[in-house]
């Protein structure tokens, strides 16, 4: 098979369609934009999650050495670091609460180990110690929504600093970003129809605008890949263009949105970096050509027979 | 070369059969003449030899094998050993004479230092030299003809089936085209058409097969064109 006819050939079809041409790329840039976002979101969801995600929706921090000195925040810590002995006496009674489902430790080393796989790029990271952290337990509840109840018995008892609900802080920003998958997911499934219409419809087009020169190809015996594989390197290489486009979308859409506007305002939260935006691109150009080359092999099928 | 074993070939929703129970052989070298009025089943008879529709009942063999034994995929080689010239010349309007020749090898992968040796070969052996730049709109009915037969012959076909090649020329034109089929017979291919003119198949004296509403009423060697027309 001869590459520079097959070019030629490609490229006269493409021109030659220039408006759907340009439909397709268009339709499919968009898609797979909203592709690449949904699998960045899911990204971010999970990279914010961290280690205790949601796997508790209690956390319940113990006195350290430095909790004893800020009598304003954590009065309970007078007394200094929390004795191993006040830890297991609250471990005890949350393990004997029939609304506890499940109660895990972290100690400050462990603290440190999922800190730093959280915040990988924190400039705080080279700094952060043990005794940054305080002994804390994670508390998995039966009943999320009974989180007082826990909470109320912990509370003030000896050496206990402080008493988180997870969920309260954490819970509605996921489920906005829940949402913000979801609908992302919707418009993709609607994109994904209307490119996939497009591309069948394109080459369609393109098979019948080519009729003369199929029937010859047929005529003189050209293998089916052969009289095919115009039409479908036509729909992968739009798409593939597409795909770029794409790629190049999400990039800005984290550079714009994330680095310029989202860091600046919002610190506590650890943010995606170039890593999973980088190794969403291959896989937008491997979706797209791939579903396009699929639809052009299925359409031809039908319009172009032996 | 061909041969048809009672073959029928209905199209779908049609009641009354294209070809009803033909039988006949077709050997190597021969240049037979496939005559009948319109509707008789001539282009049905040339399609089913091209695969290009499949027979309701019966065996069709070409070039010693089974059509209907053939997996659609060894079709392509099947027809590149034939050659087909038709009423309306099928050649590109976008290309020039050379490449509308050149495309019937590109398009089953020979190599460009082949495909510029023998275009030009056949282009003369057509009575084309010096038109290989000239684009199709540019040539007369009989020359275009002459593009279609050489593409047709170019990969030295052993069959060359043609579909009423002298439909849309002139007395003048046709008469050139048969000298040319005739030649390209003598070169030991054979030749099938299918044709409506009289003069022509009375003039040549080759074998004759006679369809009418998908029978086959006449095969006669040497025979004319019919005696009721
Ligand atoms: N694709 C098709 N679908 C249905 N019927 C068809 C089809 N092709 C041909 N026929 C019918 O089959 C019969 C034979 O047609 P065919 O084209 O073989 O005749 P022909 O001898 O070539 O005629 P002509 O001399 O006009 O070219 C006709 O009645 C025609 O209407
Ligand atoms: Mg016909």
């Amino acid at each position: 098979m001869r590459a520079q006819f097959v070019m030629a050939e490609i490229w006269i079809g493409l021109r030659r369609n220039l408006t759907m041409t340009i439909a397709v790329i268009v339709s499919v840039a968009l898609s797979l934009s909203l592709v690449g976002a949904a699998m960045l979101l899911n990204s971010q969801v999970n990279q914010m999650k961290g280690y205790w995600g949601d796997k508790v929706e209690v956390s319940i921090y113990f006195c350290n050495k430095s909790d004893q000195k800020d009598v304003k925040t954590t009065p309970n810590c007078a007394s200094g670091e929390a004795t191993q002995a006040q830890i297991d006496t609250v471990h005890g009674q949350l393990d004997k609460n029939p609304l506890v489902q499940k109660v895990y430790t972290e100690t400050p080393d462990q603290a440190v180990v999922n800190f730093k796989k959280q915040f990988p790029d924190s400039p705080l990271a080279p700094y952060v110690t043990a005794s940054s952290f305080n002994n804390s337990l994670r508390v998995k509840l039966t009943n999320p929504a009974l989180y007082q109840e826990v909470a109320s018995q912990v509370e003030g008892q000896p050496g206990v600093a402080k008493v988180d609900d997870q969920s309260a802080v954490l819970k509605p920003l996921f489920n906005l970003m829940n949402t913000a998958q979801w609908v992302a997911l919707a418009i993709m499934v609607i994109m994904f129809g209307v490119t996939l219409l497009l591309i069948v419809n394109t080459v369609r087009v393109s098979a019948f605008s080519r009729k003369r020169e199929t029937g010859i190809m047929r005529l003189v015996g050209a293998s089916n890949f052969y009289v095919q594989m115009p039409f479908i390197a036509e729909a992968a290489f739009a798409a593939a263009v597409g795909a770029v486009l794409a790629s190049g979308m999400i990039a800005v859409g984290k550079y714009v949105l994330i680095d310029m506007v989202l860091k600046k305002q919002i610190t506590l939260i650890s943010f995606i970096g170039w890593g999973p935006v980088i190794s969403v691109m291959p896989l937008l150009v491997v979706i797209g050509v791939g579903m396009s080359a699929l639809a052009a092999v299925l359409t031809l099928q039908k319009y172009l027979k032996v | 070369m061909i041969r048809f074993d009672n073959v029928t070939k209905t199209y779908p929703k049609q009641n009354r059969p294209a070809l009803d129970n033909v039988s006949l052989e077709i050997e190597k070298g021969e240049f037979v003449f496939l005559v009948g009025s319109s509707g008789s089943g001539k282009s049905t008879f040339l399609r089913l030899i091209l695969r290009e529709e499949r027979p309701s009942t019966g065996e069709v063999h070409v070039l010693g094998k089974d059509l209907a034994k053939l997996s659609n995929w060894k079709v392509p080689h099947m027809r590149r050993q034939l050659g087909t010239v038709f009423q309306d010349f099928r050649l590109l309007p976008n290309k020039t004479v050379g490449q509308n020749v050149a495309f019937a090898l590109e398009v089953i992968g020979k190599p460009r230092g082949t495909i510029k040796k023998v275009v030009p070969e056949v282009l003369e052996l057509v009575g084309l030299a010096g038109k290989q730049d000239r684009m199709p709109g540019e040539l007369s009915g009989g020359e275009q003809q002459r593009v279609a037969i050489a593409r047709a012959f170019v990969n030295r076909p052993m069959l060359l089936i043609a579909d009423e090649p002298t439909g849309n020329l002139d007395p003048q034109n046709s008469v050139g085209i048969m000298k040319l089929l005739d030649r390209i017979n003598r070169t030991g291919t054979t030749v099938l058409m299918a044709t409506h003119d009289q003069a022509i198949v009375d003039q040549m004296r080759k074998r004759v097969i006679e369809l009418d509403q998908g029978h086959l009423v006449r095969d006669q060697s040497r025979g004319v064109y019919g005696y009721q027309h």
